[in-house]
């Protein structure tokens, strides 16, 4: 009772990263509030996820294998949590804020009548003081978001309903191995108490899921462009810088609606969130919901013709120019020099 | 077969184009430096819902909203390209409400409405970015939910079939009606407002709105039964109070801060070849590059 629980979601049957990264804040918040960490999976054929969470300081694995549960529909998944949050009565539980949780989630909620909070970008344990009603709340979960297009960040908070739900976008926690050795228990779910026959009315006819195209989460250089490389051609100019110097390529959020580049290159608020050693903006003015998913490169360089753009506020080098200039010669004196 | 769709839709400021105004010196947002915009992607619901329109005939597409007296408009923007009606909700016990709370009222005036086959809405809205309204809709209606939807392909025998767009692929579902539909920006975009439709609907206009017109103008409007779009509050759509607006929210808000960085001593570099390649030399030689 009133533990913490990360709901799992498989690609290919493996634990995604996304739910690792959140086992480990879960962990981390466990600690804090000194309750288990339990983690649920459904799908099919789980007799290898238990090695795969354990690590990650996971106390209890609730386990529903179904050959009906896998791929993910919305009703199967939904009813199991449902019946299983009801029974164990979590404080929190957190998902992926992928296309699965931001499917599940809000379903969930809306059965429990409990508060979700899409998105968050930090989760931290704090007390809760309500004036009005003279009530203090102890050890709430504090969900922190940006809000109206990430130009402010508000803290949310669910006072009196329980589990307290948030989604996490993938790269936003960061992932680590508690200890190799780390035991949970498992605990296998008979599906058919918890999922009825009538939830599967939603048939998967076709799927057609490839492997991811760009790799720019894990990717020690990105280099990165914004609606200011004015069109899809100009954005080429970027391919074949991070083909030189080994980068991946990344885009603002302004670029990827302009069609300058795909959804899964963008980096921000609501893209991927980054970390490499070196990132360079192209184009880039530096909206907020930008800045917050690449602020903690280890090196940012910004190449802009506004010297005044607020993305080199956060830059170690800020090179005024156009990206059409100054990337040619990027190129021209990196083959130069690097032998 | 003839449908019955209604697309949810949301007026929200244009979180997209935010000034230097855009925010109080208290942190606060200043609304009034936002223009109000029909959600972007509730246009490209409309526009699935208003292709089904033109390949089943007898269908009709109607909208539903809920906000402020104003956000009548995007009923307006609505009809202009082919809708059929509209539904305003509105009632200042609807302030406050957090996404449970507003899809608890969306679905009780579903049920209003009645006999609805398919609501489609956007994926999410820009100023919450929440993508939770649809499912909850579902959820509260008891319907299945199909979201991240690109296009319906096609709806025969109570049964529709939708392409759903993933972060890498795409899948094929299909249910029985009735059900959600939640729809990318990756779907069509919504057609242009039509000339004609501007004509017949721009007077177009909720009780509140006509309030205190005379003359000729209310003369036209009780002939024309179209214009008068539909208001409902609290109590017209059999709602529970206690579970609309602030007290049927369970998430509250803390704290709203603005946003800070990390503000560094960055280095000026001029775009000429000689500063350009004293960086690289640089790069590479404390091994950020290379």
């Amino acid at each position: 009772m009133n533990n913490l629980f990360v709901y799992c979601e498989l690609e290919d049957g493996v634990v995604a990263d996304v739910s690792l990264e959140l086992l480990t804040k879960g962990r981390t918040l466990a600690n804090r509030l000194n309750c288990k960490l339990e983690a649920v999976v459904a799908g099919y054929q789980l007799d290898k996820i238990a090695a795969q969470v354990f690590p990650y300081g996971v106390d209890v694995l609730y386990l529903a294998d179904d050959k009906r549960l896998a791929p993910y529909t919305s009703l199967p998944h939904t009813s199991l949590l449902n019946k299983l949050f009801k029974e164990e009565e979590p404080q929190i539980a957190l998902m992926g804020a992928t296309s699965i949780g931001r499917d599940l989630g809000p379903r969930v909620s809306s059965a429990l009548g409990s508060g979700l909070t899409a998105d968050c970008t930090s989760l931290e344990i704090g007390d809760h003081e309500d004036k009005k009603a003279g009530k203090t709340y102890k050890d709430l979960l504090y969900q922190i978001r940006p809000a109206f297009g990430g130009n402010i960040v508000a803290t949310i908070i669910n006072p009196d309903c329980r589990p307290q739900m948030a989604t996490v976008r993938e790269g936003v926690m960061k992932k680590e191995i508690i200890s190799p050795d780390y035991k949970g228990e498992v605990r296998k779910l008979d599906v058919s108490n918890y999922v009825s026959d009538t939830d599967f009315i939603v048939k998967i006819i076709e799927r057609q899921i490839e492997k991811a195209k760009s790799n720019i989460k894990n990717a020690p250089i990105i280099v990165s462009g914004g609606y200011g490389m004015g069109s899809k051609e100009n954005f080429q100019l970027l391919f074949d810088l991070a083909a030189v110097i080994g980068a991946e390529v990344g885009a603002s959020r302004a670029a990827v609606d302009a069609g300058f580049a795909e959804h899964d290159r963008q980096v921000g608020q609501t893209g991927v969130t980054v970390r490499p050693k070196l990132y360079i903006a192209c184009g880039i003015s530096g909206q907020i919901q930008h800045i917050a998913g690449m602020q903690e490169s280890a090196m940012i360089i910004a190449i802009n013709n506004d010297s005044n753009a607020p993305i080199n506020a956060i830059a170690d080098y800020v090179i005024t120019g156009d990206v059409e200039t100054v990337v040619p010669k990027l190129i021209k004196y990196y083959k130069k020099n690097s032998k | 077969m003839s449908l019955k769709i209604v697309v949810l839709a949301k007026q929200v400021p244009d979180t997209r184009n935010v000034g230097k105004d855009a925010m109080k010196e208290d942190g606060t947002v200043n609304r009034a430096a936002l223009s109000a915009i029909f959600n972007p992607e509730d246009l490209n619901a409309l526009e699935q819902a208003l292709r089904l329109k033109n390949t089943h005939q007898g269908s009709t597409v109607t909208l539903l909203t809920m906000g402020p007296v104003r956000a009548a408009e995007i009923i307006r923007e609505g009809l202009y390209r082919g809708a059929d009606g509209g539904y305003l909700l509105t009632d200042r016990a609807f302030a406050g409400a957090d996404t449970l709370a507003t899809s608890y009222a969306l679905a009780c005036a579903i049920r209003k409405i009645g006999d609805v086959d398919i609501i489609i809405c956007g994926r999410q809205a820009i100023d919450g970015d929440t993508a939770q309204v649809g499912p909850q809709v579902a959820e509260k209606l008891s319907w299945s939910q199909i979201t991240y939807s690109e296009e319906i392909l096609n709806v025969n025998d109570g049964k529709i079939k939708v392409k759903r767009r993933l972060e890498r692929g795409i899948e094929v579902v299909e249910t029985h009606l009735p059900t959600v539909v939640t729809v990318n920006s990756s779907a069509p975009e919504c057609r242009p407002r039509n000339a004609r439709l501007i004509q017949k609907y721009k007077y177009a206009k909720t009780p509140t709105e006509r309030k205190g017109e005379t003359g000729i103008y209310a003369d036209l409007l009780d002939s024309r039964p179209y214009l008068n779009l539909v208001e409902w509050g609290v109590n017209d759509v059999n709602c529970e109070v206690q579970k609309v607006g602030l007290s049927g929210s369970p998430t509250k808000v803390k704290a709203i801060e603005n946003v800070v960085f990390q503000v560094k001593e960055s280095k000026s570099i001029s775009d000429s070849d000689a500063d350009i390649e004293d960086l690289i030399k640089e790069l590479i030689s404390n091994h950020t590059i290379g």
